[in-house]
């Protein structure tokens, strides 16, 4: 076994081990500092797929920006000097046949399926590439994408900065 | 040689277990902010899936344009979602999906 192949399943272990910590911790923090393992591990799983710029996209916006999000979401939304830090799960040994079985079902459709794999050149730099071809293939998903992230910038200020009439009940939990 | 080269199989397993456990977060937690994560995974199983297949399955750089949008939609989802979040809880003290269980106070 090359040292490809061994940094190769360190990651894939990185990615799934947190994953499975993100799901199954019964604390929210735990959960949200796992999702950050198994953001790093997809990212470098993007390196091994010479996927460079994604990785770093994917280090940025995940790690940088929804993941950041995602805590201050736990951090307003739960009593931290309470024990409220964790969270309740419903019907887990249903959910759980559920997905192994999604997960056999997946994975068994991967194994047989006879997939017409032609590895591609080794990439050497895709970011040139990719904005090339943002500027001519997707130029039109592109613009649709920056109006997205206008639309979702200026909903999410507005809703959450909602201004209640003054004659509703006031909240006095903070 | 105990272990295949690395191929795209092994990738597909990832994203396969990936999606496996979001599914599960999605449907078990009664947190708002838990399903969320689980849509985050879900989200970045679907992205490992497109990568690669851009790389092993011949559709070279147009998985992983696919793949900058999916980012994209995935952040302005998460904006939208917990700002939502937030206002419920403002106005029901609780984030438990459970128990929201109304769209008006």
């Amino acid at each position: 076994m090359q040292l490809f192949d061994i940094v190769f399943y360190l990651f894939a272990f990185i990615t799934v081990a947190s994953a499975f910590v993100v799901v199954f911790s019964r604390n929210i923090i735990y959960s949200a500092f796992s999702l950050l393992f198994t953001f790093f591990g997809v990212a470098g799983l993007y390196v091994f797929l010479s996927a460079d710029f994604l990785a770093v996209t994917q280090v940025l916006i995940y790690v940088g920006g929804i993941l950041v999000l995602l805590l201050f979401g736990v951090m307003l939304t739960s009593r931290v000097v309470d024990v409220q830090m964790k969270t309740g799960t419903m019907q887990t040994f249903p959910a759980v046949i559920l997905t192994a079985g999604l997960a056999g079902i997946l994975c068994g459709v991967f194994l047989v399926t006879e997939w017409k794999t032609l590895p591609g050149p080794e990439l050497k730099t895709t970011a040139p590439k990719l904005g090339e071809m943002l500027m001519t293939t997707y130029l039109l998903p592109f613009e649709i994408a920056s109006v997205v992230l206008l639309v979702a910038l200026i909903g999410a200020a507005m809703i959450a900065r909602r201004e209640r009439p003054a004659g509703s009940e006031k909240n006095s939990s903070f | 040689m105990m272990f295949p080269q690395i191929g795209l199989t092994h990738y597909l397993f990832i994203s396969a277990i990936l999606f496996s456990l979001g599914i599960f977060g999605v449907i078990t937690r009664r947190n708002a902010i838990m399903v969320l994560m689980g849509i985050e995974l879900i989200l970045n199983s679907a992205n490992i899936n497109f990568i690669a297949f851009s790389r092993y399955g011949g559709l070279n750089l147009d998985g992983q344009a696919v793949a900058i949008f999916v980012i994209i939609l995935a952040a302005s989802e998460a904006v939208i979602a917990l700002a939502i979040v937030l206002n419920i809880f403002k106005t029901l003290q609780t984030v438990n999906v459970d128990e929201v269980n109304k769209l008006r106070q």
